[in-house]
C-alpha cells in the first residue's frame, strides 16, 4: 500500500488516506476547440512504465490536491508538489533525471 | 505405534492435562501441546483423507508448512474448516473432526479413486469432461462440484461468534520471525536506538535451535534464548508480540501481522484476531526454512515424516511417532533426529543417507551410538495402509531394485531445507539458486524496494540460507545493523555471539529417489501432499509441452493449496527443471504471493459487522422516523424513510395515502440529506456559471434558480437549487447522494484549473435539518407556528427568507419538487428534531401526513421533473431530457459544453424523454426495453428507447412513466411496445412527462 | 436553547478510556488564508487566539483554533458562542476574502479521557499514535475506520475526536468498541 508525502500538511499519507486522480498536468480545452484538441484532452492519456507523473488528493487529511512524480514499475514516489503549476518543478525534475537517465514523459526529458 | 513418551517435552506441561474431542472420542493432552502432537500421543497417526485420491494421510510437518493434518475445528458459530492440526493450541473442550472421507476416517467410499489413480493423471479433468458438450452442465459439474472441495463449509445460518480488530502499529525495524536470528536481529537494531517490533508466529520464542542444539556464548540456546527475550524487555523501544505471524509484505514497507489472541484459550474474553497493520522502515525477514520431504513411492504413507518433525514431536512434545524409525536422508541435519531418538531410549533401525560417502561430525556420533548408517542408499518405496509398516532399501544410483526390508513404524526423511523466502518475495524481492545447498535464497542485489527507491527488506538466519548456528547469528546481526543504519539510528555493533554446532558434510541433490526409479514407483511418490501431486504428473506435464513453471502449476494444480506448496515448490520445480533437460534456476519459481497461511476473514474484517459494518448516517430526525414506521431505504449511506406505515398499511398503501394527502391537504418530508454548499468569494458568480449549465451569476440576492450541473464529458451529473445569499455568497443544494461528490468536484475545479480565482466552498449540508413542508395547506401552517411573513407576496415562488417560525431561526425557500404550494425550511440540526415535533403537532387539524422518499418520487414524476439517478445513468445528456431551457446560450463555456458540441452527442438519433401511459392504466416495468423492429445482428430485438421512471399515480389512479424514446417528442400520441419480463409486450402511448397540473397553478399561489 | 438535541444526546461509555458525547462544544469553519495578517488578527480579536500552524492547535480558555489546511481553521468555542461569533469574525472579515460558516451543529464531538487513548485511536485510525510521534499540540484529519475524522490531544489523557453529526452513533459504538476492556493491546503502555 503506497505511501506518499502530502506538499499540504506533511502527511506521510498512506493509500487509504488518498484518492487518485490520474494523470497530472492536463491542458483544458474548452468550446471552440479542435476535435482533436478536445479528444486529446478527454481521453488520451499517458500509460508509462516507468516515470509518471499523476494527481492525487488528501480526501481524508487536509483536503488538498497534489501532483506525484512516481514510478509505475517500482512504485518509488521521485517527490511530490503543489497542484497549482502547469510543469513539474525543476528540484523534481533533477531528482528523476539522475535516479531515471534518459526518461522521457511527454516532452518532458 | 506413535505415543507419549516420559522424558523430554519442553512445551507441555505435564501437570496440566487437557481433555479434547476428535472425531468424536474423547482425548488427553497436556498444556502446550499442538492438536497434532496430542493425536500422535493419543495414537492417531491418521489424521485425515487427501483431497483427489482420498489416500489415508498422517501428519507430516510439525508447523505451518504442514499439508495432511487439517481439521474441521469448533462447532456451530465457531466452526472452521482446513484449520492445520500442526498450529493449533490445544485447549480444554476442543472438537476438531477430520476431513475429506464418507462415511468415517476409517472407512471411506472415495478411496476408490486411489484405486482409478492411473486413469486420474493431471489433466485429467481438462481432457475428460470436454465431450461430449451438454454433459459439462448436466452430469460433469453436479458431480465435481459434490466430490470437490477440501473441508466443510460453515453452515449457511451460523454467525461467527466472535469479534476482531484491527490495530495501526509504526516502527522503524520490523523483525518477522523470533527465533534465535529474529532476536539477533532484533537485539542488534534496537541495541542501536532503533524502534524495533518483533512478531513470532508460534507462542514460542526461539524457533529451532533449542531443538536442534548446540550452544550461543556458552549457554544451550534455551537459555541465550530467554536472556535475549529479557534484554529486549528492558529496552523501550522494543516489542515482541508471539501468536503473531507476518502474513504480508507489501508496497512502502506496508506488513500485515496476524495475531492470534484467544484460539489457545476461547474461555478469555476479548477479539479472537487482531490484524496489525504495520508500516515499518525497514522489514527483517527472520522466518527460517522448512525442511523438504523426498520423493520415493509410498512417501505419503501415514508415519512418513519430516525428519525436523519428528525431532520436535520428541524434544518439544515429549511424543515418538514410533518404535522403530528409518531416517532417509541426503544431508547431515537428520542425524539429529536419529541420535535424539535413540538418546531417548527408541530405535532406530537405519539411517539411509543418499549420499555415497556419507556425512560428517553428526554421522560419526550416531555410528558411536550403534546406530547403523547405509551410504549411496536409496528408500526405494515404504510399504503399508494406513500406517508405515515396512522401508524397502535400494540404492540411490539404482531404479528400484530392493536390496532389503526392514520393518518399522516411521520413517523420518529429510530432503535439504529452503530458506523461507516467501516475506522477502512478496513485494518483488528476487532469489538466487544456491547450488551448495540446492535452494533459492534471497538475492542481496535485487532486494524490494520502497517509496524512495532504496531497499526495505532485509533477510536474517535460515531465512538467507545460513545454516550453521555460527552463520545464522552473523546474519542476524548483521541484519540488524543494516537495518539500523538505513533507519538513521546509530550504526550499534554487529558482532554476533559466538556459537558452536557440528560442522555438516554438503548434500547431495536427490529430486528423486532413487534416482532412476521406474514409472510405478514414481506414480506413488508424492510432491504435493494436499493437491495429491505426484511426480509422474509433473514429468505427464513438461511432455504435454507445459515447460513453464506457472503453466505446470496450473496443470498439475502443484502448490495451488491451503498450503501454497511450502514442501513441495522446490521438489517440483526440480522434478520441472529435470524433466524439460534445464537447470533448476532456469525454470525459476512460481510467484510467492501473502498471506503467507491463511487468515481469517474475520481478521480482515476487522471491527466491520454488526452495526458498524458500514457507517449509517442519520438525520436528526431519524428516532422520529423509526419510531413512526418508517419503512428504510438506504440512500447512500443515509437512511430515509420509504414510506410510514400506518398499522396494517401495505408499502404500497401508505405510500399512495402519502401522496394524497399532500396533494389534497399537507405533507411534510425530512429534506436534511440534501447537500448544501456554501461558496463564497468575489469570482464565485463567475465559477457557479463554468459548474452549473445555466447562468447563476445574474441571480438576485433572495432569490433562487433550479441549475444543472455536468461533468466535463458533458453528461448530466447532479441538478439542484441554488439560493443567492448576498453579492459575494450562494448556497447550492445538491442530491443527497452528490453532496459530497458535488463539494468535491468544486474543490477539484479550484484548487487544480482556477486556483486563481477568489472563491471558497464549505460543505454545510449536516449543518441544517431540512424539512419540506408540502400541500395547499403549508401556508396555513407555517402563519399558525408565526414569526415571519410567508405570503406569496412577501415570500414568493423561487425565493428565500431568513427569519423565526414558531420560535425557531430558519432560512425558509419556496421551491417545490411535489408541484404543491411548498416551503423549504432549514433550522441548525440541533434543533432539527424540536421543529419537526412542532410542525408535527401543529400540523394536526390538517392531517398533516409525514411522507417518504416514494411519495416524493412519485410527485416529481407526476409532474415531468427528472431525477438523477433515473433519468440519469452517466450517458445522458441535458438536451435529452428536454432540458434545453436550463442550458444558458449566452455563457462562452460552462464544465461539458464542449463536450456537448461533440458529433454524438448532437446526433438527432439520441433517445429523449417523453412521458408514457399504458393503454390499460398499468405499470410499466422499470427499464424495460421499447422495441423497434427487426433484429441486430446478434439476433437480438431492435430497441428504440426504455423507461427511466415508473410508477403507479394515485393522484391520477393509473400507471404513469417516462422514458427516453428514439424522436421521441416528436412522436406525441404514438403508441409503441415495451418488454414486461417473460411476459407479453406492453403497449403504451407516448405523452408530454407533466401529467399534472401543467400550468403550475398549484405551486404559484 | 432547551431544544438542542445532540446526535446522541450525550452518550458515554466506560472502558479502556473514558468516552463522552461532549455538550456545549461550538465550532466555526474558517475557510481563508492562514497567514493574511487581517484574518490572524480578526481571529485573535474574537477567538483570542493565535491561528496555529501546520497540524497544530492552539488554546486560550475553552476557544481555541484547530489547523486543518493551509486555508482552513475550525475555531472553537462555548456551543452558544458560537453563532455570534461567527457573525462577528465574518463581519470583521467584510473587507478580506475569507468564509465563515458556523458548524457547530454539523458535528459531533467526543472526548476520550484515560491513558489507553492512544490504543483506542490507533486501532482505528492509520496514523502513528506513539507519544514520541503525536503529542498535545498536534492534530490530526484522517478517517477512523470508514468516516472522515479529526483528532487532537489536550493533554497526555485527553483527546477529542470530531465527525460529522450523521455518523456519530457510527463513531460512538466504534470507539466503544475500540475501547472494550478485554482488547487491550499494550502497544504504548507495557
Amino acid at each position: 500500500m503506497l505511501l506518499i508525502t502530502c506538499p499540504y500538511c506533511g502527511v506521510a499519507a498512506e493509500e487509504t488516506e488518498l484518492h487518485g486522480g490520474g494523470e497530472a498536468h492536463l491542458k483544458r480545452f474548452g468550446p471552440e476547440s479542435s476535435d482533436d484538441d478536445f479528444t486529446g484532452y478527454l481521453f488520451h492519456r499517458e500509460n508509462p512504465k516507468g516515470v509518471h507523473f499523476e494527481r492525487w488528493r488528501h480526501v481524508n487529511g487536509c483536503g488538498k490536491w497534489f501532483h506525484a512524480a512516481r514510478c509505475t514499475n517500482t512504485l518509488e514516489v521521485f517527490g511530490t508538489y503543489s497542484a497549482q503549476t502547469t510543469e513539474p518543478p525543476k528540484d523534481i525534475l533533477d531528482t528523476i533525471r539522475a535516479k531515471r537517465p534518459g526518461f522521457k514523459w511527454r516532452d518532458i526529458a | 505405534m506413535s505415543t507419549r513418551v516420559q522424558t523430554q517435552g519442553r512445551l507441555i506441561n505435564r501437570d496440566r492435562p487437557v481433555s479434547f474431542k476428535f472425531n468424536g472420542t474423547l482425548m488427553k493432552g497436556y498444556q502446550g501441546d499442538t492438536l497434532a502432537s496430542a493425536l500422535l500421543a493419543n495414537d492417531q497417526m491418521l489424521m485425515g483423507r487427501s483431497f483427489k485420491y482420498h489416500r489415508p494421510r498422517g501428519v507430516v510437518a510439525s508447523g505451518s508448512e504442514e499439508p495432511n493434518a487439517l481439521v474441521n475445528l469448533g462447532e456451530g458459530n465457531r466452526f472452521e474448516p482446513n484449520q492445520r492440526a500442526t498450529t493449533t493450541e490445544i485447549f480444554h473442550g476442543l472438537t476438531a473432526t477430520s476431513q475429506n472421507h464418507w462415511p468415517t476416517l476409517n472407512y471411506d467410499v472415495g478411496v476408490v479413486n486411489n484405486v482409478l489413480a492411473r486413469f486420474l493423471s493431471a489433466g485429467f479433468y481438462y481432457k475428460m469432461f470436454i465431450h461430449p458438450r451438454p454433459f459439462w452442465k448436466h452430469i460433469y459439474e453436479p458431480f465435481i462440484r459434490h466430490s470437490a472441495g477440501l473441508g466443510k463449509a460453515p453452515d449457511a445460518e451460523a454467525r461467527d461468534a466472535d469479534r476482531y480488530e484491527h490495530f495501526y502499529a509504526f516502527t522503524d525495524v520490523l523483525v518477522i520471525g523470533g527465533g534465535v536470528a529474529g532476536l539477533q536481529s532484533a537485539l542488534t537494531a534496537a541495541r542501536a536506538g532503533a524502534k524495533v517490533l518483533l512478531l513470532e508466529q508460534t507462542a514460542h520464542l526461539g524457533g529451532r535451535a533449542p531443538v536442534d542444539g548446540g550452544t550461543i556464548d556458552g549457554m544451550e540456546p534455551e537459555a541465550w534464548v530467554e536472556k535475549a527475550r529479557a534484554e529486549l524487555a528492558t529496552l523501550p523501544n522494543a516489542q515482541i508480540r508471539t501468536r503473531t505471524m507476518g502474513a504480508g509484505v507489501y508496497d512502502h514497507g506496508y506488513v500485515l501481522g496476524y495475531e492470534r489472541l484467544t484460539d489457545h484459550a476461547p474461555e478469555v474474553a476479548g477479539p479472537r484476531h487482531r490484524l496489525w497493520r504495520i508500516r515499518a522502515q525497514q522489514i527483517i525477514t527472520a522466518t527460517g526454512a522448512i525442511e523438504r520431504p523426498l520423493s520415493f513411492a509410498g512417501n505419503d504413507i501415514p508415519g512418513v515424516m519430516l525428519a525436523s518433525a519428528v525431532r520436535d514431536y520428541l524434544v518439544n512434545y515429549g511424543v515418538s511417532p514410533g518404535d522403530r524409525t528409518v531416517v532417509v536422508t541426503n544431508n547431515d541435519d537428520a542425524y539429529r533426529t536419529a541420535i535424539a531418538l535413540v538418546q531417548a531410549g527408541l530405535k532406530v533401525p537405519a539411517i539411509l543417507d543418499a549420499r555415497p560417502e556419507g556425512g560428517g561430525a553428526l554421522m560419526d556420533e550416531a555410528k558411536a551410538l550403534g546406530i547403523r548408517v547405509e551410504t549411496g542408499a536409496a528408500a526405494v518405496k515404504v510399504k503399508g495402509a494406513k500406517r508405515v509398516h515396512s522401508v524397502c532399501r535400494g540404492v540411490q544410483a539404482g531404479e528400484g531394485e530392493v536390496l532389503e526390508e526392514i520393518f518399522c513404524d516411521a520413517v523420518a526423511m529429510s530432503g535439504g531445507w529452503s530458506p523461507v523466502v516467501h516475506l522477502w518475495s512478496h513485494c518483488g524481492g528476487k532469489l538466487t539458486w544456491d547450488a551448495d545447498q540446492a535452494a533459492f535464497r534471497p538475492d542481496h542485489t535485487r532486494a524490494p524496494t520502497s517509496h524512495d527507491g532504496q531497499p526495505f527488506v532485509i533477510p536474517s538466519g535460515a531465512a538467507d540460507g545460513a545454516f550453521h548456528l555460527s552463520d545464522v547469528l552473523q546474519s542476524a546481526a548483521t541484519a540488524g545493523q543494516t537495518a539500523a543504519t538505513r533507519v538513521d539510528a546509530e550504526a550499534g555493533d554487529a558482532a554476533a555471539p559466538s556459537a558452536t554446532a557440528p560442522d555438516e558434510a554438503p548434500l547431495v541433490p536427490v529430486w528423486m529417489m532413487p534416482q532412476g526409479a521406474q514409472k510405478k514407483l514414481r506414480m506413488k511418490a508424492w510432491l504435493d501432499y494436499q493437491n495429491d501431486v505426484k511426480v509422474s504428473d509433473v514429468q505427464l506435464a513438461a511432455q504435454e509441452g507445459f515447460e513453464s513453471v506457472e503453466h505446470t502449476k496450473r496443470y498439475t494444480t502443484l502448490g495451488m493449496a491451503t498450503d501454497q506448496g511450502k514442501l513441495s515448490n522446490i521438489n517440483g520445480l526440480a522434478t520441472l527443471a529435470h524433466a524439460l533437460d534445464a537447470e533448476i534456476p532456469q525454470v525459476g519459481t512460481t510467484t510467492f504471493r501473502p498471506p503467507y497461511t491463511p487468515i481469517s476473514m474475520g481478521a480482515i474484517a476487522g471491527e466491520a459487522r454488526g452495526e458498524i459494518f458500514q457507517p449509517i448516517r442519520k438525520t436528526p430526525m431519524h428516532a422520529w422516523h423509526e419510531a413512526n414506521g418508517a419503512h428504510w431505504e438506504p440512500v447512500g449511506h443515509w437512511r430515509r424513510p420509504y414510506a410510514f406505515l400506518r398499522e396494517g398499511e401495505s408499502v404500497h398503501d401508505a405510500v399512495n395515502r402519502e401522496v394524497l394527502a399532500t396533494r389534497n391537504s399537507l405533507g411534510l418530508l425530512d429534506a436534511s440529506t440534501l447537500g448544501k454548499i456554501i461558496v463564497k468569494g468575489p469570482d464565485a458568480g463567475k465559477f457557479l456559471d463554468m459548474l452549473y449549465t445555466n447562468m447563476m451569476s445574474t441571480l438576485k440576492p433572495g432569490k433562487c434558480r433550479y441549475g444543472l450541473m455536468c461533468t466535463e464529458n458533458g453528461f448530466l451529473t447532479d441538478d439542484g437549487v441554488v439560493a443567492r445569499i448576498d453579492e459575494d455568497t450562494f448556497l447550492c443544494h445538491t442530491t443527497t447522494g452528490g453532496a459530497d461528490r458535488i463539494h468535491a468536484h468544486m474543490e477539484e475545479w479550484l484548487q487544480t484549473e482556477w486556483w486563481d480565482w477568489k472563491v471558497w466552498t464549505v460543505n454545510a449540508t449536516e449543518q441544517f435539518a431540512q424539512v419540506a413542508v408540502v400541500g395547499p395547506n403549508a401556508r396555513k401552517l407555517l402563519e399558525k407556528l408565526g414569526g415571519m411573513d410567508v405570503s406569496k407576496e412577501a415570500l414568493a415562488f423561487m425565493e428565500w427568507k431568513d427569519g423565526e417560525l414558531g420560535g425557531f431561526p430558519v432560512r425558509a425557500y419556496r421551491i417545490s419538487f411535489s408541484g404543491e404550494l411548498s416551503y423549504e425550511i432549514a433550522v441548525p440540526a440541533n434543533l432539527g428534531r424540536a421543529f419537526w415535533d412542532k410542525l408535527i403537532e401543529a400540523g394536526k387539524e390538517w392531517d398533516i401526513t409525514p411522507y417518504g422518499t416514494e411519495a416524493l418520487h412519485i410527485m416529481r414524476a407526476e409532474k415531468g421533473f427528472i431525477m438523477i439517478g433515473d433519468e440519469t445513468d452517466g450517458t445522458v445528456i441535458p438536451h435529452d431530457l428536454g432540458l434545453n431551457w436550463a442550458i444558458s446560450k449566452k455563457k462562452e463555456d460552462y464544465i461539458g459544453k464542449r463536450a456537448q458540441a461533440r458529433s454524438h452527442m448532437t446526433d438527432p438519433k439520441r433517445w429523449k424523454l417523453v412521458g408514457l401511459e399504458t393503454l390499460d392504466g398499468s405499470v410499466l416495468k422499470d427499464g424495460a426495453y421499447a422495441i423497434a423492429e427487426g433484429t441486430n445482428e446478434n439476433g437480438q430485438t431492435n430497441t428504440q428507447g426504455r423507461v427511466t421512471s415508473t410508477y403507479h399515480s394515485p393522484t391520477l389512479n393509473k400507471g404513469i412513466a417516462m422514458g427516453l424514446v428514439l424522436n421521441g417528442p416528436d412522436r406525441m400520441g404514438e403508441v409503441i411496445s415495451f418488454t414486461n419480463g417473460d411476459n407479453p409486450a406492453k403497449k403504451a402511448r407516448i405523452v408530454s412527462p407533466v401529467f399534472f397540473d401543467p400550468d403550475g397553478e398549484k405551486q404559484n399561489v | 436553547m432547551s431544544d438542542v438535541a445532540l446526535a446522541l444526546d450525550g452518550a458515554s461509555f466506560e472502558g479502556l478510556v473514558k468516552i463522552e458525547e461532549l455538550a456545549g462544544q461550538g465550532m466555526v469553519t474558517l475557510r481563508g488564508n492562514l497567514t493574511d495578517k487581517a484574518i490572524v488578527k480578526a481571529v485573535k480579536d474574537v477567538f483570542g487566539v493565535s491561528l496555529p500552524g501546520t497540524r497544530e492547535t492552539a488554546f486560550e480558555g475553552d476557544t481555541g483554533a484547530l489547523w486543518m489546511s493551509p486555508d482552513e481553521a475550525l475555531l472553537l468555542c462555548a456551543y452558544d458562542a458560537a453563532q455570534a461569533k461567527a457573525d462577528d469574525l465574518a463581519a470583521k472579515l467584510a473587507g478580506s476574502h475569507a468564509l465563515v460558516v458556523n458548524v457547530s451543529d454539523a458535528r459531533a464531538v467526543f472526548q476520550l479521557k484515560g491513558s489507553m487513548l492512544r490504543e483506542v485511536i490507533a486501532k482505528l485510525a492509520p496514523v502513528d499514535m506513539s507519544p514520541d510521534v503525536f503529542k498535545p499540540g498536534a492534530v490530526r484529519r484522517t478517517r477512523m475506520a470508514q468516516v472522515a475524522a479529526a483528532f487532537w490531544m489536550d493533554d497526555a489523557s485527553t483527546a477529542r475526536v470530531v465527525c460529522f453529526r450523521s455518523v456519530a452513533e457510527y463513531m460512538f459504538n466504534l470507539l466503544s468498541t475500540a475501547a472494550d476492556d478485554s482488547s487491550a493491546v499494550n502497544h504504548f503502555t507495557r
